[in-house]
C-alpha cells in the first residue's frame, strides 16, 4: 500500500512537471489559446440562452445546430449565454423556468415538445422574448397560439427535400429509392413527403417508375427506427432497403443517419443523402458515399432572432425557412460532382427556381 | 435515524442456510442474500457514500473548468491562481446546487426564494411513489425492474382517462388516479403470473415489458384516440380541469396535492408491510420461500400479489406526474422516473420513512444541477455522475462482502474503509 502510495506521488510529480511548466499570464491578459472569453468589439450587457430537448446539445442534429446558432451570436455580438439541457420531456418547464430567474433578455427553445412549456413561460414573463425552433408556441391542449413574445423558427424543408428526391430519381441504377426516419412527428416527415413528391415528379418528368421505399405519403405512414441515438437501428433498416434494392437512402434520424453511412460503405453503390447539415463537410470521412444534403438553417436562424432581439427589434413574426431565404437549401455534390449529369443539374436549378417562384408548390401536411 | 430502532425480524442478518432448492425461486439463494444486504444497510455508509460522491464529483467539476485548466498549466509558476480557481468553481457550483434545490438566498422576492425547495417537493414526489412501489418488491425477494415501463402505462392510462373522459370533479381525479393504479398493476401482474406459471424470471419479463411499454404508447400517440384532432405530433391534449391534481400553493408553484398523495402512499406501505397480513407474508416469502412454503403458505400466489401491488403503485407514480406535473401524454411522459426509483428505493433501503427522504435527496440533486448547469456552466451529466456514485458507494460494501462472501465486519472498520 505504501510503496503504491510512493509510486503515485512520484507519477504524478513527474506528470506535473513535464506538464505544468507554462508560463503564469501577466496582470493584463493577454488571449491565449485555451482562453475562452468571447472577445468583441463592443459587449453589450444581453443575455441569450437557450434549452435543448432530451435529444441533448451533442446530437450533431438540430439541438447542435441551434447552439452552434447561438455560439455564433455570443462571438458576434458579445453578449453573455447561459444553456440547460433536457434530459427527459419533465425537464422543459422548470429549465425555461430557470434560466428566467438568470435574467436572461431571449430564450430560444429547441423542438417542437417544448411548444407547451414555451407557451405557458412566455404567457407568464412577457418582458422576455422567446424563439421556438421547429414549431409554434401551443397552449395546454397543445394548440398552437401566437404570443406577441414568442418567435417560432420554423423551416419548408419539404422544398429542399423535392430537389434532392428529384436528384435522387435520376441518380438511382436500381429505380429503387429510400427514405426513413427517426420518430414521426412533423418536423421529419416533411423530409420524407418532400423527398416523395420529387420522386413523383422524376418519374412524370422522363416518364420512368422509380420507386420510393419507407414513406407512404398519401397514408402518412412509413419506416421509423424509434428514437435518434440507435445508430444500430438505422444501420439495420438501410441494409433492408439495400436487400430491397434501393441504392440511395436518405435517413430523416439525426445521428442515427450515420448508421446508413456504415450500411451504404458495406454495400456496393450504394449513396445517402444526408439531412440538417451538409453532410459531406460533417462527415468527411464519408464524403465518398454522400450524394447531397438537405440543409436546414437552424443555427443561422436562432443567430437571427438573437440578434434582432439584443438590438431591440424583436419581433414574433414567424420565420419560415425556404429555399427562397436560403433557410433550407440543397448542399452541393461535392465528390459526386462529375456524375451528377449536367442536364440533371440544369433541372434541378430549374426546379429551385419554379419552387421560389412559385410555380411549382410542395405541399406536405406537415408544412409550417 | 429510522434504522436505529429495533431491527424487524424480515431484516435482521439472518445466516444463509444452506439449501438445494428445485424451485426457480431468488429467495433464500445468494442472490435473495445479496439483495437483502445492499437494500438495508446501515445509515452512516448512506451519508459517507454521499459525502464521498459529492467530493469526487467536486474533482470532476475542476476538471471540466476551463479557468481551472487554463491555471494548471502554471501551476508551478502560480500556485495560488490553480487553487483559488479550483475552489471558487467548487463552491460556486454547489452553492448554485443549493440555491436551485433548497433555498434561493439570491431572490428579490420571497417566492422566487421558496420556489427550489417547491421544485424538489414537485420532482420528488412521482419518485417517492415509484421506489415505494419498487421497495415492496424488493422486501418480497421480487426485483421489479419494470417500473419505467408501469410508470409509462400508469401515465398513459391515467391521462387518457384524464383527458379524453367527461365526469365531474373529484369523481374524475380519483377514477383518473385509479386508472394509472390498475395499468400499473396488471402491467406488472403479467410479470409475477409468468414468474408463479412458469417460472419466468421477473427481471427479464419486467424488462422487455419496459420495452413493450414505451413502443406501444409510442404507437399509440399516433392514432387519433390519442392526440389532438388536427395535430399529428405524438403528443395528446391536455388533462382536463376536472382531473388534474390541485395545486398546493397557487400558480406561482408547480406543487400539486400530488405530494399528499405521495405521504399518503408511504404510510400504506409502512402499513402493508409492517402491520397486514399480506405484509407478513411478503416478507416471509421474501425471507425465505421455503420455509414460508412449509409453513402453509401459497408463495406462487405471493409473487402475483407481490407484483401487482409493486405495479399499482408504481402505475400511480405515473398517473400523478400526468395528472400533477406534465398535464398531457408525450412518448416521453416518463423520463427516467422508473429507473431512478430502483435507486431511490436501494437509497432509501426499502423503508418508507428512507425513501421519502431519498426521493427528496435525489430530486434536490436534479433541480438543484439544472441551476448548476445554468447559472455556472458544469455539464448537468456530472450531476448523473454524482447521483450514480452515491448509489455505487452504497451497494459496494456489502456487494462486496456477498460476493466474497465474507463475514459482516464490525461497524467501525466499515467507516474507516468507506472514509
Amino acid at each position: 500500500m505504501k510503496r503504491v502510495a510512493q509510486f503515485a506521488a512520484v507519477t504524478a510529480v513527474a506528470a506535473l512537471a513535464l506538464t505544468a511548466c507554462g508560463s503564469a499570464p501577466d496582470d493584463t491578459p493577454t488571449t491565449s489559446a485555451g482562453a475562452t472569453t468571447t472577445a468583441a468589439a463592443e459587449s453589450i450587457d444581453f443575455k441569450a440562452c437557450m434549452v435543448s430537448d432530451a435529444g441533448g446539445f451533442d446530437d450533431k442534429s438540430f439541438n447542435e445546430s441551434g447552439i452552434d446558432g447561438l455560439k455564433a451570436a455570443a462571438k458576434t455580438l458579445g453578449i453573455e449565454t447561459a444553456t440547460q439541457e433536457s434530459k427527459t420531456d419533465s425537464d422543459f418547464a422548470p429549465n425555461i423556468d430557470n434560466l428566467v430567474t438568470q435574467n436572461c433578455n431571449i430564450i430560444v427553445t429547441v423542438g417542437y415538445l417544448l411548444a407547451t412549456a414555451t407557451g405557458d413561460a412566455a404567457k407568464a414573463n412577457p418582458g422576455v422574448d422567446f424563439a421556438i425552433v421547429d414549431s409554434t408556441a401551443a397552449d395546454a391542449d397543445n394548440n398552437p397560439i401566437e404570443l406577441d413574445n414568442v418567435k417560432p423558427l420554423s423551416f419548408d424543408t419539404a422544398q429542399a427535400a423535392y430537389l434532392a428526391g428529384y436528384v435522387a430519381a435520376g441518380m438511382t441504377k436500381t429505380g429503387t429509392v429510400a427514405t426513413f426516419g427517426g420518430i414521426q412527428i412533423p418536423s421529419v416527415t416533411i423530409f420524407m413527403d418532400g423527398f416523395v413528391d420529387g420522386v413523383a415528379k422524376y418519374n412524370e418528368d422522363n416518364a420512368t417508375t422509380v420507386k420510393v421505399l419507407g414513406w407512404d405519403k398519401a397514408k402518412q405512414n412509413g419506416s421509423f427506427t424509434g428514437d435518434f441515438d440507435d445508430q444500430s437501428k438505422g444501420q439495420q433498416l438501410t441494409q433492408t432497403f439495400i436487400d430491397a434494392g434501393a441504392d440511395i437512402i436518405m435517413p430523416v434520424a439525426g445521428p442515427v443517419g450515420a448508421g446508413s453511412l456504415a450500411a451504404a460503405r458495406d454495400a456496393k453503390d450504394v449513396s445517402v443523402i444526408w439531412v440538417d447539415t451538409d453532410g459531406a463537410v460533417s462527415n468527411p470521412t464519408y464524403a465518398d458515399i454522400i450524394l447531397t444534403s438537405v440543409v436546414k438553417e437552424i443555427g443561422a436562424s436562432v443567430e437571427d432572432a438573437i440578434t434582432t432581439s439584443s438590438a431591440g427589434k424583436f419581433s414574433a413574426d414567424p420565420y419560415v425557412g425556404t429555399l427562397d431565404n436560403g433557410g433550407v437549401s440543397i448542399a452541393p455534390f461535392h465528390d459526386f460532382d462529375a456524375k451528377v449529369p449536367q442536364e440533371l443539374k440544369d433541372k434541378v436549378d430549374q426546379l429551385r427556381k419554379d419552387i421560389i417562384s412559385g410555380s411549382i408548390v410542395v405541399e406536405s401536411p406537415s408544412s409550417p | 435515524m429510522s434504522d436505529q430502532q429495533p431491527v424487524p425480524v424480515d431484516e435482521a442478518p439472518t445466516p444463509r442456510t444452506p439449501h438445494k432448492g428445485h424451485e426457480p425461486d431468488a429467495g433464500g439463494s445468494r442472490t435473495a442474500q445479496m439483495l437483502r444486504d445492499v437494500t438495508t444497510g446501515n445509515f452512516g455508509v448512506t451519508v459517507l457514500a454521499f459525502v464521498l460522491a459529492l467530493v469526487i464529483g467536486g474533482l470532476l467539476i475542476i476538471a471540466v473548468n476551463k479557468d481551472v485548466i487554463t491555471a494548471a498549466g502554471y501551476i508551478f509558476a502560480k500556485p495560488g491562481d490553480f487553487f483559488a480557481a479550483a475552489w471558487s468553481t467548487v463552491s460556486d457550483a454547489y452553492a448554485a446546487m443549493f440555491r436551485g434545490a433548497v433555498f434561493n438566498y439570491e431572490a428579490t422576492t420571497a417566492a422566487k426564494a421558496l420556489k427550489p425547495i417547491t421544485e424538489t417537493m414537485t420532482v420528488a414526489t412521482p419518485l417517492i411513489i415509484a421506489a415505494l412501489g419498487v421497495a415492496v418488491g424488493f422486501r418480497a425477494g421480487m426485483f421489479n425492474i419494470g417500473a419505467q415501463g408501469q410508470v409509462i402505462m400508469g401515465a398513459a392510462i391515467g391521462g387518457y382517462v384524464g383527458f379524453a373522459w367527461q365526469l365531474p370533479p373529484v369523481l374524475h381525479l380519483l377514477l383518473a388516479l385509479l386508472g394509472g393504479v390498475l395499468a400499473g398493476g396488471v402491467w406488472a401482474g403479467i410479470a409475477g403470473f409468468l414468474r408463479a406459471r412458469t417460472g419466468a424470471h421477473e427481471v427479464i419479463v419486467t424488462i422487455m415489458l419496459n420495452y413493450v411499454a414505451l413502443y406501444l404508447v409510442a404507437f399509440l400517440l399516433t392514432t387519433s384516440a390519442f392526440t389532438r384532432a388536427g395535430s399529428n405530433q405524438p403528443k395528446s391534449p391536455g388533462v382536463k380541469a376536472t382531473a388534474q391534481l390541485p395545486l398546493l400553493l397557487g400558480d406561482q408553484f408547480r406543487l400539486n396535492a400530488g405530494f399528499l398523495v405521495a405521504i399518503l402512499a408511504a404510510v400504506f406501505v409502512w402499513w402493508l408491510m409492517t402491520r397486514s397480513t399480506w405484509g407478513f407474508r411478503f416478507r416471509a416469502v421474501g425471507s425465505n420461500p421455503h420455509a414460508a412454503r412449509t409453513a402453509g403458505m401459497a408463495v406462487s400466489s405471493s409473487f402475483v400479489l407481490v407484483m401487482v401491488v409493486s405495479g399499482a403503485l408504481t402505475g400511480l407514480a405515473g398517473a400523478v406526474q400526468i395528472l400533477g406535473t406534465e398535464r398531457a401524454l408525450t412518448g416521453g411522459i416518463a423520463g427516467s422516473i422508473g429507473f431512478d426509483a430502483i435507486t431511490v428505493a436501494l437509497l432509501g433501503r426499502s423503508k418508507p420513512l428512507g425513501i421519502f427522504l431519498a426521493g427528496l435527496l435525489y430530486a434536490g440533486l436534479n433541480v438543484g444541477g439544472r441551476t448548476m448547469e445554468g447559472a455556472t456552466g458544469t455539464p448537468i451529466n456530472i450531476v448523473l455522475v454524482i447521483q450514480s456514485l452515491v448509489v455505487l458507494f452504497i451497494a459496494a460494501p456489502p456487494l462486496i462482502r456477498a460476493i466474497f462472501r465474507l463475514p459482516v465486519p464490525n461497524p467501525a472498520l466499515v467507516k474507516g474503509v468507506s472514509a
